[in-house]
């Protein structure tokens, strides 16, 4: 069981939040973006080898939704690469 | 009689005698004995039976290490696979040994040991593979005759879980433990020790040592008792096994015997600062021909049971060992009057430390045991050179062998620390720790407890930041090892067991070998080799040593298996806890359960753990005379049901009307105050999430209602979108669910009722028509009245603060009375919104329909550029596919009731379904059965006849629109 760090709680125990799915590019403009985009925004799930950015829900606690860089490899929660947003 | 006990020593409290029974014969013991220690005591030798060759054993070990004697524990404890040297006695308790029936002496299963040589590894999976391996499995298992689990829970007791933080945990109360606890504890941090035997005191308790000039015990005491002095030193666990290390350095222990005897077993998950694992390190044996047979037993373990609990496990014993540390324990046991007849040491040069301590004790230096007499007790060995020459039989009933020490790198590795193999100590020893946490003494590979204080003591001083304190003097130690892996001489024949508890030999690991079965992790799972109870605590270094000598790699190519948790068993009660159900989720409740039930409901869940009442039954009603009654009253008179528990969420901020219009599929933005609006709610990927009403209180406040199984999901789904995608909109989300509660008073009578409660809003048609909220005072209580309605009577939803909710109710039934009012439950909600063909989430939306399908196309806003879900539905839409469309069916017979859920098949053949039965009711507006179906193309078969199929029989049903009341929903809107 993971320690979340809250921006507004601190360290949390991973019981207290909902896992909210790694983070996914920008929602397409509907009316602009073609098929192959629209279903590569729903079904294209980052699941790299490594640091993935997700999200979690602190649903037990502030209920803030929040972004981590969790290494997949060991759960270690690291700096993201200096590029990442 | 416990004719092996010495007359004096012994961590045993000779003033209490304790029975037990052990495969139904009574025995007495100590208190302070394990079960295994009271059995050697009495001279039980032969106590269990082998998993796959039901071949006899004896007790090998002295802890969890214990590969061979696996009990079930009868009784008020019941539970089974306990390792007997585990098992702290009690008095009366009662064991059996597992594998054998009906004892160990007397085996049936014992036949197994003529096919032994027909059963090598992979035999059950290469023979019973057709048709299927699953057909055999039960079987197979059964004959393996390990014990089932306890079939009912403990009665005198619970289990319990605590959460807790340390700055440092320290594993292990041996002399690295303790001094570093000592250390750390001094410092006035958070210290938490835990330690799997029943005292402190580690190897310390099993050796006899001393420490600054005095019994090492009397050091181990006085540890303690300035622990225990320490308010700091929050907990100094006994008889606790830390069985799991987890991510960030969260760690869990089991304290099996806590200290409130209500408690059976307490699971303590620790978050700690730092790690200090002192956790030692395990004994392995060597791997000689009959190595399991009732009297060969681990040196380590041996001098467990003569220190500890003045036990003598034979009179004349061969000790068998490739190191020095064997060489005290034939000292000790010399001095306790054990007759030693050889060290056989398979070195050719002994250290002259060793030779000291053997004192007189013959050595047989260059020599290894090729053979053991005796099936179900050792009787005596045979020894030979290294390479078999000069073999001679040698009497003894005791074989003791130590392979060398491997340190109990267990929880390191879960930590997933990584270990390398050490040439010198021919073993594994920690490398990099991944987390925060250090190994120290036996866990490094210190096997001296001088070295062992030292690292203790340097260990907690890094962590904590203070100064390395003065360490008491011990006589050091020397280890050396040369490692042996196998008895390799001419003459040694027999099975020689790596894998004592699940019988894997070196043949079987040459097997898999050569089979193409040569990563570690492979040779495991095919020979089964480490995956007993004991997760091959003494037998995987062998097991690696084995491959590496067939292939000719060295050591650390082979690498070791995974450690996974648990390190030992666990019961499933301590890991649970005390939770339960009821705790885990307890039910929701609204203000008038206490009335439901007085009045006789007939309570049950429905959705998100609400307990409502299902029906009102009178009398000797049957279910469907209940049902029926409640759903005439709505259709004839009047009804009120207690709406409650859907979900409410209170919307404020100026971006609320775009984003409702963004994450319902029809425009909701444009309602004014007091207007609300059917809404349906879409995933991004179209499906259908939810269905509720959005009302507006004033220009930036709303009220969204949800169903009561979604709204958890809705309340997320709400909270993600703003947090995430919109951050800069201004809306703001409070659940409020709990806050109001309502009495939703609805049938033909439902506007005399509202009358004779009284209320100063106009509830008249053109007051507050359908689909508007009105405030104000409703029989003298502050409401809000609203115009919806799931049952398609004239409805008012009367809200209400919780707090006045059962007035209200009360109120109600009696303003009611007078024109028939019946509470309402469950059951006749439903059939009430089947009779109108309202949808309900799980029933006709299954995560694969739409609102076209549903005949909602006229929810799917057209004005709306975009919204949640659009571009999904019209994707899937384009394709054209044959949909599954919302229809109503009337059974051919109108008594015959469709079960729900039930296929439709074309003419009701065996053939692929063509859609499915959502609902069935008994209508009162039709007395008949009515149904509710998703059919392919169903909105164009209207007037066929479709064919339900069952089992053995196949159901005609006529196609119609899905509403059999009130089509044009004037009722409700009147
Ligand atoms: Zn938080």
């Amino acid at each position: 069981m993971m320690l979340i760090p809250c921006p507004f709680c601190g360290n949390r125990s991973e019981s207290e939040f909902a896992y909210g799915g790694p983070v996914k590019p920008d929602r397409p403009d509907s009316h602009v973006t073609d098929d192959e985009g629209w279903v590569a925004f729903l079904t294209t799930v980052p699941n790299p080898v490594g640091p993935v950015h997700e999200h979690w829900w602190h649903v037990k606690g502030c209920g803030a939704w929040l972004t981590i860089w969790r290494d997949t490899r060991t759960h270690d929660i690291v700096e993201g690469p200096p590029d990442a947003g | 009689m416990q004719v092996r006990r010495l007359p004096t020593g012994g961590r045993i409290d000779r003033s209490q005698s304790l029975a037990f029974r052990f495969n139904g014969k009574e025995y007495q013991g100590f208190s302070g004995d394990t079960l295994a220690s009271a059995l050697l005591a009495n001279n039980v030798r032969l106590t269990a039976r082998s998993f796959k060759y039901h071949r006899p054993r004896g007790i090998v070990g002295s802890g969890p290490e214990e590969p061979a004697t696996l009990v079930e524990l009868e009784g008020r404890r019941a539970s089974a696979n306990q390792a007997a040297t585990t098992v702290r006695l009690e008095e009366g308790m009662a064991a059996r040994s597992v594998n054998c029936w009906p004892s160990p002496g007397l085996d049936m299963g014992a036949v197994n040991q003529l096919f032994a040589g027909l059963i090598p590894a992979g035999f059950y999976y290469k023979t019973f593979k057709w048709p299927g391996w699953h057909l055999y499995e039960p079987a197979i298992r059964k004959a393996a005759g390990l014990a089932g689990a306890p079939v009912a829970p403990p009665l005198d007791g619970h289990f319990e879980a605590v959460h807790a933080h340390a700055d440092v945990l320290i594993v292990g109360a041996g002399p690295a433990g303790l001094m570093a606890a000592l250390v750390a504890g001094r410092t006035g941090c958070r210290v938490f020790l835990a330690d799997e035997r029943t005292e402190a005191g580690g190897s310390l308790l099993d050796r006899r040592l001393e420490i600054a000039g005095k019994p090492a015990l009397e050091w181990v005491a006085e540890s303690v008792a300035e622990l225990k002095s320490m308010p700091n030193v929050t907990h100094l666990l006994q008889d606790a096994s830390v069985w799991a290390y987890r991510e960030h350095n969260l760690l869990m222990v089991n304290e099996r015997s806590p200290a409130n005897s209500n408690v059976l077993e307490r699971n303590w998950r620790i978050r700690a600062g730092q790690v200090i694992l002192a956790t030692g390190a395990i004994e392995r044996g060597l791997v000689f021909p009959d190595n399991d047979r009732p009297g060969v037993m681990l040196a380590s373990a041996a001098q467990a049971y003569v220190n500890r609990f003045a036990v003598k496990p034979g009179e004349r014993a061969v000790v068998f060992a490739n190191n020095d540390s064997a060489y005290a324990v034939a000292a000790d046991l010399h001095a306790s009057g054990i007759d030693i007849a050889a060290i056989v040491d398979s070195r050719d040069a002994v250290p002259e430390d060793a030779r000291d301590l053997a004192g007189e004790i013959p050595i047989k230096s260059g020599s290894v045991v090729i053979g053991i007499r005796g099936k179900r007790a050792v009787k005596g060995a045979t020894v030979a050179e290294r390479d078999g020459r000069g073999a001679e039989k040698v009497d003894c009933d005791l074989l003791l062998h130590s392979g060398g020490w491997n340190p109990t790198a267990h929880l390191f590795s879960q930590s997933r620390g990584s270990l390398r193999y050490d040439d010198t100590l021919a073993t594994f020893v920690p490398d990099k720790a991944a987390q925060a946490c250090v190994s120290v003494g036996g866990a490094v590979g210190e096997f001296s407890p001088a070295s062992a204080l030292r690292t203790g003591a340097e260990a907690a001083a890094s962590a904590t930041g203070s100064e390395m304190p003065d360490l008491p003097a011990v006589t050091e130690g020397h280890y050396s090892i040369a490692p042996l892996w196998r008895v390799d001489a001419r003459g040694a024949k027999g099975k020689a067991f790596l894998d004592i508890q699940n019988d894997v030999t070196v043949d079987d690991v040459h097997l898999a070998l050569r089979e193409g079965y040569d990563n570690v992790e492979h040779v495991k799972r095919y020979t089964t080799g480490g995956m007993g109870f004991d997760q091959g605590k003494t037998g995987n270094i062998n097991i690696i040593g084995t491959i590496a000598l067939q292939k000719g790699v060295p050591i650390q190519d082979v690498g070791t298996t995974t450690f996974r948790p648990p390190y030992t068993p666990v019961s499933f009660g301590a890991i649970g806890g005390i939770r339960e159900e009821s705790v885990v989720l307890p039910y929701r409740h609204t203000p008038i359960t206490r009335w439901n039930l007085d009045r006789g409901a007939f309570m049950y869940e429905a959705g998100a753990r609400w307990r409502r009442p299902g029906y009102f039954p009178r009398d000797d009603e049957t279910f469907q005379e209940a049902v029926n009654r409640e759903c005439r009253a709505v259709r004839e008179d009047v009804g009120v049901y207690d709406g409650s528990p859907l979900g409410k969420f209170e919307l404020k901020g100026g971006d609320v009307g775009r984003f409702l219009d963004h994450i319902y599929t029809n425009l909701m933005s444009t309602l004014k105050p007091g207007q609300c609006r059917y809404g349906l709610m879409l995933t991004e990927d179209g499906l259908i999430l939810d269905d509720g009403v959005a009302m507006r209180l004033g220009k930036h406040r709303w009220m969204v209602s949800t169903s009561t199984a979604h709204a958890d999901t809705v309340h997320g789904h709400m909270e993600e979108l703003l947090q995430t995608q919109f951050p800069e909109w201004n809306v703001y989300v409070t659940p409020v669910t709990s806050q109001w509660n309502n009495a939703t008073v609805c049938g033909p009578k439902a506007r005399e009722v509202m009358a004779a409660l009284g209320s100063d809003i106009d509830l008249s048609h053109k007051g507050l028509p359908f689909m508007s909220f009105a405030d104000g005072q409703v029989a003298g209580l502050p409401a809000r009245v609203v115009r919806v309605s799931f049952t398609g009577e004239l409805s008012f939803e009367i809200n209400v603060a919780p707090r006045h909710m059962r007035d209200l109710w009360e109120r109600t039934m009696e303003a009611g009375e007078p024109f028939g009012i019946e509470p309402v439950g469950s059951e006749a909600s439903h059939v009430l919104r089947v009779e109108k063909g309202f949808l309900s989430l799980g029933h006709e939306v299954d995560g694969t329909v739409d609102a076209h399908d549903l005949g909602m196309s006229w929810i799917m806003s057209k004005k709306k550029r975009d919204f949640v879900g659009k571009r999904s539905v019209e994707l899937r839409r384009r394709g054209n596919e044959i949909r599954r469309e919302l229809v109503g069916l009337l059974p051919a017979n109108p008594n015959e009731q469709i079960p729900e859920g039930a296929p439709l098949t074309p003419g009701g053949e065996r053939r692929p379904t063509e859609g499915l039965v959502t609902a069935c009711v008994w209508s009162v507006v039709l007395d008949r059965w009515v149904a509710l179906a998703l059919l392919e193309n169903g909105k164009s078969r209207h007037g066929e006849t479709v064919h339900v199929r069952l089992k053995n029989a196949t159901i005609a049903a006529d196609v119609m629109e899905p509403v059999f009341h009130d089509p044009d929903g004037l009722r409700m809107r009147s």
